[in-house]
């Protein structure tokens, strides 16, 4: 990697502690943007020739901070910072800093920031655009084309968004426990949301949505270190890494999808199924479940099996159980309907999803399970009748190619000759 | 004698590479690899899973307290460590000079071996 490189990726993973700290400062989202920005620039400069600081992060909340105060004029002689490039040599300076950004009020400063990105007024994409901006740091271009909208579109939506949270008022006292117990859950949820944006694109999306799921990860493990001893974070982390982990495997060149039983398995990543495990088995250590480690523990499972007749369906089973119980949803329901079906059959997994149709009734997947499940049945014309209806809710060529293909392997299977 | 190279760096920085940028650190370093490895001059190495998957035992009562998280917060982090067999420490300075080209960026701690158990895997 060249220095030059090597130094921006320095720079990205300073980002949210430094912002986060500068927004603390100056209380003002934009301000603590520019300070940053600006000591970017100056690192940029600096760095190369007097080396890269032992704490880039601190480097740069110093650096903007003064930056910043320049810039209001709102310095008073005794504030006054030494000037930065002086700051590398200044090991004792630096130290201060750093010990200060250790503090309690440092992690806060971090899930604030997250946090005002999740106002509940805002719509999911929108929240996901000011994480990636603010947050991430990507460009506005990078996250217009992860949206398939154009730049300016997305520059406006971005303003708009800001001004929004600008009015919100989150106050910057270090939060109670109950309160940050509520900010990582929203904070969880908009990343699993930016995850899944990345996640569920197919076709001509996949390319250019892949670094969402690339940025959530990066922010699930920020969100780990610092709250390593979260049970829902490390669920969080390990769901997306390991359903990430099949990524190569899950679309095909085409940019169709290609289901779990049909992947293959050669193409998952070994280092991300690795890190996804350790995490689940930490997690369920604390014997406190949640939906993500519940979740975590049933893509574990799909992970942990060599080819598909392995996987431990009777365990998936009573997961999807025990999620149905913490998070009653009738999708979590249609979910462990398939596994219902491959250890009890498809009349007790039909039996479990038909009192879900009137809540599913718009609903793709719903009648691509139900269909297949008519079809094992031998009631040939009712399933004939779920997977069209299934192809008319399809949300894009992709999952309307998924159906057809689904249905025609059945249709295959059932015509083969019985013994 | 042998060393152990301690591989500090910043987790941050080495968890955003892509794994285009990753493979090619890898395989620079796999090129020193080699040549030590037919110097017969390279032990074990390991390579590490991020901290977040850490968990620290504190034995430093009588009934060990399980935490999450690695043992010490530090600004770079203990990423994976190569065992070396080196007639002097300045040619492991000069060994480890070889992987900071590979892969520049955080530090590498170098530190005698007092007792090398080869294991059994």
């Amino acid at each position: 990697m060249s220095e030059l490189a090597s130094i921006e990726s320095a720079l990205v993973a300073a980002r949210p502690q430094a912002v986060s700290a500068l927004l603390r400062y100056f209380r003002d989202l934009d301000s603590a943007e520019e300070a940053f920005q600006e000591a970017c620039v100056r690192a940029l400069g600096s760095w190369p020739q007097r080396g890269r600081p032992r704490d880039p992060a601190a480097w740069l909340i110093f650096v903007g901070r003064n930056v910043g105060i320049d810039t209001v004029r709102r310095q008073i002689r005794q504030q006054a910072m030494p000037p930065d490039d002086l700051i590398s040599d200044l090991d004792d300076a630096e130290t201060a800093i750093a010990e200060r950004l250790d503090s309690e009020q440092y992690r806060d400063d971090v899930l604030r920031l997250l946090f005002i990105c999740c106002h509940p007024e805002l719509p999911t994409t929108q929240q996901i655009a000011l994480a990636l901006r603010i947050v991430c740091g990507l460009s506005v271009g990078q996250i217009a084309r992860a949206f398939l909208v154009s730049e300016s579109a997305m520059e406006q939506r971005i303003t708009r968004a800001k001004a929004r949270i600008g009015q919100a008022d989150i106050p910057f006292e270090p939060p109670g426990a109950a309160q940050r117990a509520e900010r990582l859950s929203a904070v969880a949820a908009m990343i699993y949301l930016t995850f899944n944006e990345g996640y569920s694109a197919t076709g001509e999306a996949v390319t250019p949505r892949r670094p969402l799921c690339d940025e959530a990860l990066r922010l699930a493990r920020l969100l780990l270190k610092l709250y390593p001893a979260e049970p829902e974070v490390m669920g969080l982390a390990a769901l997306m890494l390991l359903q990430h982990a099949r990524a190569r495997a899950r679309i095909a060149e085409d940019g169709s999808i290609v289901l779990l039983e049909d992947q293959d398995r050669r193409l998952w990543d070994r280092a991300m199924i690795e890190e996804g495990l350790e995490l689940i088995d930490k997690a369920m250590h604390h014997r406190s479940p949640g939906p993500y480690q519940l979740q975590a523990a049933i893509a574990a499972l799909h992970a942990m099996a060599e080819n598909p007749e392995e996987t431990d369906w009777r365990q998936i089973d009573l997961l999807y159980a025990t999620l149905e119980h913490l998070q009653p949803s009738p999708v979590v329901t249609l979910n462990r309907a398939v596994a219902v079906d491959k250890v009890r059959g498809p009349q007790a997994a039909l039996a479990m999803i038909e009192p879900l149709a009137p809540r599913l009734n718009g609903y793709f997947h719903f009648f691509g399970v139900k269909g297949a499940l008519l079809l094992k049945l031998g009631r040939r014309q009712e399933a004939q009748a779920a997977f069209d209806r299934a192809i008319a809710l399809a949300n894009s060529p992709a999952e309307a190619a998924h159906i057809r293909s689904h249905l025609d392997r059945l249709i295959r299977n059932s015509e083969a000759p019985r013994a | 004698m042998l060393y152990a190279i301690l591989c500090y760096h910043f987790e941050d920085v080495v968890t955003s590479w892509t794994q285009e940028e990753d493979d090619a650190v890898m395989e620079r370093l796999g090129v020193i690899h080699q040549k030590l490895r037919s110097d017969g001059k390279l032990g074990p190495a390991v390579r590490l899973l991020p901290t977040t998957t850490a968990t620290t035992l504190k034995k430093d009562r009588e009934a060990p307290l399980v935490i999450d998280g690695p043992f010490a917060e530090t600004k770079e982090q203990l990423l994976g460590f190569y065992v070396i067999d080196g007639e002097s420490l300045d040619e492991v300075v000069g060994i480890a000079r070889d992987f900071a080209r590979a892969n520049p960026g955080g530090s590498y701690e170098i530190r005698p071996v007092s007792l090398y158990l080869p294991g059994s895997l």
